[in-house]
């Protein structure tokens, strides 16, 4: 595939240019593989060479991804990883940074640092990869786990309700808001890709299976025969239709002001009558709504892109800052910067 | 109250040349008595006086009007010979109400001077203060002190009659009538300031010839009243020739990381959160952009020294500033800087803790955390500066050892330095120390050995948008060449020994400890950090009485110097004082077999005093 890194020469990548060479150590039918394998199908044609590509993690199965990638890394601590992210993007605003994550490091131990990157909208690619289980200390329940999950640490059940991720994205101020599966791989790759031209925080939320503490998590809306009927696949302008013969859809009710499922041809709906899929309005207010749905009885749960809209992000507004005070003061010396104040002197 | 040189003329009032003298401004947090000190300081050291302050003040923003928990205060001592601390005791002080004459008049040395403003001194802010009857009444202030009772409350109200400004606005002048009665008093010109008021107040031009006229009042009052019978002058102090400016030690700090982007031409990164006493650092480099600074004010102290890890990782010459708690949450960022090998600096204004303790008072006690503070083998150089304008040269060294020796290093000052004054001789950009920054581009056969070292054990500064040296770093043990991650056991005590052995190669960039003082003697004092004025003060004074001590100022703490072990065996005794319970003086037990250093501990929020550590060091002679 060929790409261009702006000053219009080529860059001929293909997946392998990106594989390390480690072999990843994720247990065997691990989500994980399949989401590694579209990353590196997909960074050949993202515009930038590899160098100037960085994928920073945190702690748990998902934060071993840098070590797989070929481009430069950093494994860091527990939650933390949008921290080093942002530090990062706004020192070296040219580079692509990417930060993998799982919904125990981005949610629970680096819940402040998730929501700072999406407030700030620093242009990082946040990946997280949610199996709703602790999987690297096997098997306690995650800030996305069910309420009444029985896990390790919750033997009688989780008293906890879950986080409903893109929603707190969203609520974070969330510029580019996501969500795909790991088993649905062209899905993914196109999402991913448009994450990748995302300029501003790019939150993608990948639903994944953990066949060993959390095996079937997400079969109620992969199984064959349930999937036509579990899953909203919203595309840009199109219609939010779903089920075997795309015959139901969402429709907004002005008078309850919110969403409801629809049946085409039943109480005199149409097509007309149904939302048309938008993530490119300015108000979340509707993005917000569609996330909301995910937790709703008798609602599918939404995937593809809720919200992509351009905003400045804060290494654009931080540089802009930097370079108004350069040049308002031109490029004094140390001379000038030690002088400033009163100074005397003494003969 | 005498007026013995009346005839002469008030402009003609005797005036007395003193070599030394210390001045204590206090008053509600709301009167204004920082501004009021720093003015008093800006115009000493104009004058060519060498100078240090010490401000004091309450945590809380604007504690209860009146009460003894809302007073605040500004020390400067000012001289014509060399001074290293603000002074034990005031030679002056000047309270603004009852509040702050009871919480301080027992510090003013017997004999001094007390300007109290008398038109505060009510039933209801002596009852706040908690004075059951006026100690202004009582005979006993007066046989002790040279007591002058001025209602400046009074004079600031009619100066400003028919100003216009509200009763509110105008008590809010009334430093400005303290600060011009001491300029008469210490013979000050009135020009500078009256500048100073213009442009400080140049948006609220009432506010400034408000501010004018009071100031002058003041001035007048004391040329015209004839309560004051006698003028100071302290004489310029013979100062190194060169140029200077008077600096806290928190802008020494700023100054010194804006030097080295400049001087380097590579970005200092800061990332950091607020925190008392360190803000002033983020609030001064977030003015110096143009000279290469980025800042970035974090969400928490944690992200504070992560993104400065994100943006060492990128090459830029990172740094992060807090103070105890702070430190406390960012451990074990220090441990992955630690272990990836990047370099960074982190800068711990100390103050009194556990917990959140008294953040604005100043301690020593972060010393051993520094060292060992963090999980498993996790050695990092660490040095603190000795005064406010040394922290200028302490954050260039810090940066400049983080850098060649790709490592986090630690640099303690505390809040006695960060918010004390001092003149800074400011340097030639030639006179500055080199900061070399170099990254690896060599593309060598093979793989790229992230973890290969040279001579010194350092490893190389590869940077992302190098090309063919894209590599991982990470928290987990790596294998000693390749970088991956390792769990072979005898690997990881490899690495662990290495790492240490680098930064402990940092000695060869320690020089040699110095004593002060003879090469033997009976007892030597051992400091590191903001005591050191203190302790060369008292040993100065112990040796110009004939006694055999000498003073040894620890600079590094992390590689100690070389010669530090022959240095405390030359002398009979060792005795450490310090600002904590002893935990330089722990160290050097355990570090100096047969060592068995004394103590001088105090933790009450304040720098050490010279007349209290000599006089103990007398008891131990």
């Amino acid at each position: 595939m060929t790409a261009n890194n702006g000053q219009n020469e080529p860059l001929a990548y293909t997946k392998k240019d990106f594989e390390s060479g480690v072999d990843p150590r994720w247990c065997p039918g691990c989500g994980d593989y399949a989401i590694v394998n579209q990353v590196q199908k997909v960074l050949p044609s993202v515009g930038k060479k590899r160098e100037d590509i960085v994928f920073i993690s945190g702690i748990g199965c998902s934060s071993r991804f840098p070590y797989y990638m070929n481009n430069y890394g950093m494994h860091t601590i527990h939650g933390r990883a949008p921290a080093f992210a942002t530090g990062l993007k706004i020192s070296r605003p040219e580079l692509m940074v990417w930060v993998v994550t799982g919904d125990g490091d981005a949610l629970a131990i680096g819940g402040n640092h998730f929501i700072h990157a999406l407030r700030r909208n620093v242009d990082i690619k946040l990946l997280m990869f949610n199996n709703r289980i602790y999987g690297l200390t096997k098997g306690q329940v995650s800030p996305t786990s069910e309420l009444g999950k029985k896990t390790k640490s919750t033997p009688l059940g989780s008293p906890d309700y879950p986080f409903n991720p893109p929603a707190l994205a969203l609520g974070a101020g969330g510029t580019y808001v996501a969500r795909v599966i790991d088993v649905d791989g062209p899905m993914m790759g196109a999402v991913l890709k448009s994450a990748a031209e995302h300029v501003g925080t790019a939150f993608v939320e990948i639903y994944q299976n953990c066949p060993v503490f959390n095996d079937g998590a997400y079969t109620f809306l992969t199984e064959k025969a349930v999937k036509a009927e579990a899953q909203l696949r919203m595309e840009q302008g199109k219609p939010l239709l779903f089920g075997k013969d795309n015959e139901k859809g969402i429709r907004f009710n002005p008078q309850t002001a919110s969403l409801e499922v629809v049946t085409l041809g039943q109480n005199g709906i149409t097509e007309k009558d149904i939302l048309v899929h938008d993530a490119r309005r300015e108000d979340p207010t509707m993005a917000f709504m569609l996330a909301n749905m995910s937790t709703r009885p008798g609602f599918p749960v939404p995937v593809g892109v809720f919200r992509e809209v351009r905003q400045p992000t804060v290494e654009e507004l931080n540089w802009k800052i930097i370079d108004d005070a350069k040049a308002k003061k031109g490029n004094p010396g140390i001379e000038e910067l030690l002088h400033s104040g009163d100074n005397w002197t003494v003969r | 109250m005498s007026t013995q040189d009346s005839t002469a003329g008030r402009k003609g009032a005797g005036v007395e040349q003193i070599e030394t003298v210390t001045i204590r401004f206090v008053g509600d947090s709301g009167d204004g008595m920082q501004l009021t000190g720093t003015e008093f300081t800006k115009a000493s050291a104009l004058a060519g006086n060498d100078i240090a302050t010490f401000p004091d003040y309450p945590a809380e923003i604007r504690a209860p009007a009146g009460s003894p928990s809302g007073v605040s205060g500004y020390q400067v001592r000012l001289g014509s010979k060399d001074i290293h601390t603000p002074g034990d005791h005031p030679d002056v002080l000047v309270a603004m109400n009852p509040a702050a004459l009871k919480s301080n008049l027992a510090d003013l040395r017997v004999g001094g001077m007390l300007i109290v403003n008398v038109g505060s001194f009510n039933d209801q802010n002596l009852e706040k203060a908690g004075y059951k009857k006026n100690p202004l009444e009582d005979e006993t202030l007066k046989r002790n002190y040279k007591v002058f009772l001025v209602d400046m409350n009074k004079l600031t109200d009619s100066a400003l009659e028919g100003s216009g400004l509200s009763s509110k606005e105008i008590a809010r002048c009334k430093n400005y009538f303290a600060l011009g009665l001491m300029y008469w008093l210490y013979s000050r010109e009135m020009e500078p300031q009256l500048d100073s008021i213009q442009t400080k107040f140049s948006k609220k031009p009432a506010i400034a010839a408000a501010n004018s006229k009071v100031f002058k009042a003041g001035y007048a009052f004391g040329e015209t009243s004839e309560i004051f019978f006698q003028r100071y002058v302290v004489p310029a102090a013979k100062l190194r020739p060169g140029t200077y400016r008077n600096v806290t030690g928190n802008l020494a700090t700023a100054l010194g990381f804006a030097a080295v982007a400049r001087q380097t031409g590579k970005q200092v990164f800061l990332g950091s959160y607020p925190i008392t006493p360190a803000s002033e650092i983020l609030h001064e480099m977030s003015y110096l952009k143009e000279f290469g600074v980025v800042t970035f004010q974090a969400e928490d102290e944690i992200a504070g020294i992560g993104s400065a890890i994100g943006a060492a990782f990128g090459g830029a010459l990172a740094c992060t500033t807090t103070s105890g708690p702070g430190l406390a949450l960012k451990t074990e960022m220090m441990g992955l800087a630690m272990i990836t090998e990047l370099p960074l600096v982190i800068v711990d204004v100390q103050r009194g803790g556990p917990s959140t303790g008294m953040p604005t008072k100043t301690e020593q006690a972060d010393l051993l955390m520094a060292l060992f503070g963090r999980h498993g083998e996790a050695p990092i150089p660490v040095l603190a500066a000795q005064s406010p304008s040394d922290c200028f040269y302490a954050a260039i060294e810090a940066m400049r050892i983080a850098v060649k020796y790709m490592t986090p290093v630690l640099l303690l000052t505390d809040g006695y330095l960060a918010n004390g004054s001092e003149p800074f001789r400011i340097p030639d950009a030639s006179e500055l120390p080199k900061v070399d920054v170099k990254y690896w581009t060599e593309k060598g056969e093979g793989k790229f050995l992230p973890y290969q070292r040279d001579e010194k054990l350092v490893r190389p500064w590869a940077i992302p948008g190098t090309p063919g040296l894209e590599h991982r770093v990470g928290g987990l043990e790596k294998d000693s060449l390749t970088g991956m991650v390792s769990y072979d056991g005898n690997n990881h005590e490899k690495m662990v020994k290495t790492r240490a052995q680098k930064v402990a190669n940092v000695v060869e960039d320690v020089p040699d400890a110095v004593i002060d003082g003879p090469v033997n003697g009976d007892l030597l004092m051992v400091s590191w950090g903001g005591t050191y004025g203190s302790v060369r003060t008292a040993a100065e004074e112990l040796r110009a009485k004939g006694r055999s001590v000498g003073h040894l100022h620890l600079r590094w703490l992390n590689p100690l110097p070389k010669n530090l072990g022959e240095m405390l065996r030359s002398y009979k005794k060792v005795m450490v004082p310090e600002v904590n319970s002893g935990q330089l003086a722990f160290l050097l037990r355990g570090r100096f077999p047969g060592v068995d250093p004394l103590q001088f501990n105090r933790m009450n929020g304040k720098p050490l005093r010279v007349e209290e550590l000599a006089a103990r060091v007398l008891e131990l002679l």
